[in-house]
């Protein structure tokens, strides 16, 4: 038989438990409310203090007149250029999406990664080739884009002119999509070959690119 | 616009087994296949092409390749087809000689529409695309240009007593200039029909391995203006309308070479 002053002893020990763990968890909570604040405020702080918005110009195609627009953005850019790069491209990508687009891509995700490397340059050859950007776009960029000779090239034309107005070391430029080489963007623009940045010549029209977005 | 070539491969290996394949739907003359590993060889004179003026249509995508979709269930391949279908009686009524890449839905390989197209030795070559974005026709060039002909170290028109070897995957750099005189007689008979063009360059293949002028003739749908009436790109009187003034400029392209 268990005495009175145990089974007390036993419910006092128990309690404890309980709210020991209760304390447990809300302190666990707190230690993860702070840590999640901490990492979303720090980038925001970084971009905001260390870097600066730069002025950057997107190539914005319009499908009506075969052209690239000029247009002026403020972007806050880090300092790694295949970012850059990438940052630059994915707000050229957001550009065919807004409503009125004059090159209507609705894609959420357009560019999954830029990687930069020196031009490859041939045995004996001399002097700074530049540097080559192989753009990564996503599967769903290309199931988006309209097909068709001109809009598919106007797409890879103002990637090109976009990344060669901005990040002038870049001299040529190769897509793959999904990290994968592939044959067409949707059907026509040849992917399989490396273009000429400098190549995409755009031809900036100063009515519509003053003030634009 | 322009690419880079990393290395001008000449003729293509293992070329020999697809000419053995390729189907010539509409040119029961052409020529022998050429051997394994040769070059393309560019007309040794002009004189013998002009006698007989051939005119290429290559009605792009086929089979299982739809390519673009225009709306009401209209598959790219099936309208360009029949624009090429219409485009070639016309032009027959003209009394020039047509070589359709193709004349039913079948799947043909780049390779083998220039296989066609080059063995024909015509005096121009029109690859023929539609898309639902734009408006009017869209006209394009190869990207290559006479410099990367130099770079070859060929030009097709600068030896006229000898067979000018070209790289088959830059063929047309030798027929740059030609080409872009070519897009100019379309676009002049197309304006003068009213109808909008846009010309540019463009990677598109098999564009950059034929060796004859060559330019990509896109038809978009006709967007409403303020002279112009909106026409969706199935409008039969939009495609007659055009289909006309392509005709009209390949006849007074004819005229100029042989007047030359």
């Amino acid at each position: 038989m268990i005495s009175r002053a145990h089974k007390v002893l036993l419910g006092l020990l128990l309690l404890a438990c309980v709210a020991m763990a209760a304390m447990l968890i809300r302190l666990r909570n707190r230690a993860q409310d702070r840590l999640q604040e901490q990492a979303t405020s720090a980038p925001a702080m970084e971009a905001s203090v260390a870097v600066p918005p730069t002025e950057v110009t997107l190539y914005v195609p319009n499908d009506l007149d075969d052209s690239l627009v000029a247009v002026h953005e403020n972007l806050a850019l880090p300092g790694n250029q295949s970012v850059e790069a990438q940052e630059l491209l994915t707000s050229l990508v957001a550009a065919f999406r807004v409503p009125g687009s004059t090159h209507p891509i609705k894609v959420a995700n357009g560019v999954n990664e830029v990687y930069l490397m020196p031009v490859p340059q041939a045995a004996g050859q001399t002097g700074n080739p530049g540097q080559l950007a192989v753009v990564d776009l996503s599967a769903a960029l290309a199931a988006a884009q309209p097909s068709g000779i001109e809009p598919e090239t106007l797409t890879l034309l103002s990637m090109m002119a976009t990344l060669h107005a901005n990040m002038p070391a870049i001299t040529e430029v190769h897509f793959v999509v999904d990290g994968q080489p592939r044959a067409t963007l949707a059907g026509h623009a040849d992917l399989t070959r490396t273009y000429l940045a400098s190549e995409a010549n755009p031809m900036p029209n100063p009515e519509t690119a003053e003030g634009a977005q | 616009m322009r690419w880079t070539e990393p290395g001008l491969a000449l003729a293509m290996a293992g070329l020999a087994g697809a000419f053995g394949q390729i189907t010539q739907p509409a040119a029961p003359q052409a020529p022998k296949a050429p051997a394994p590993m040769q070059a393309l060889k560019a007309p040794a004179t002009p004189t013998p092409a002009l006698q007989r003026f051939v005119v290429v249509l290559d009605a792009a995508h086929g089979s299982n390749d739809p390519g673009a979709q225009l709306g009401d269930g209209v598959a790219e391949k099936d309208l360009v087809l029949t624009l090429a279908g219409h485009l070639q009686a016309m032009l027959q009524k003209q009394g020039l000689s047509v070589t359709m890449t193709r004349n039913a839905d079948i799947d043909l390989p780049g390779l083998n529409r220039a296989e066609i197209a080059n063995h024909a030795q015509a005096e121009a070559c029109l690859v023929i695309h539609a898309t639902a974005t734009g408006s009017g026709v869209h006209l394009f060039t190869s990207s290559l240009s006479s410099h990367d002909a130099s770079i070859a170290g060929v030009s097709a028109r600068t030896l006229p007593n000898q067979p000018a070897i070209l790289p088959w995957e830059t063929a047309q750099a030798a027929y740059s200039t030609d080409s872009l005189k070519l897009e100019s007689e379309l676009d002049a008979a197309l304006v003068h029909a009213e109808i909008p063009v846009t010309m540019g360059r463009a990677s598109v293949q098999p564009m950059d391995s034929l060796a004859c002028p060559a330019v990509a003739v896109e038809l978009a749908p006709l967007a409403a203006g303020n002279t112009t009436k909106g026409r969706p790109i199935t409008d039969e009187r939009y495609q007659t309308t055009v289909e006309g003034a392509l005709a009209a400029a390949i006849g007074s392209w004819r005229t100029d070479r042989m007047e030359r």
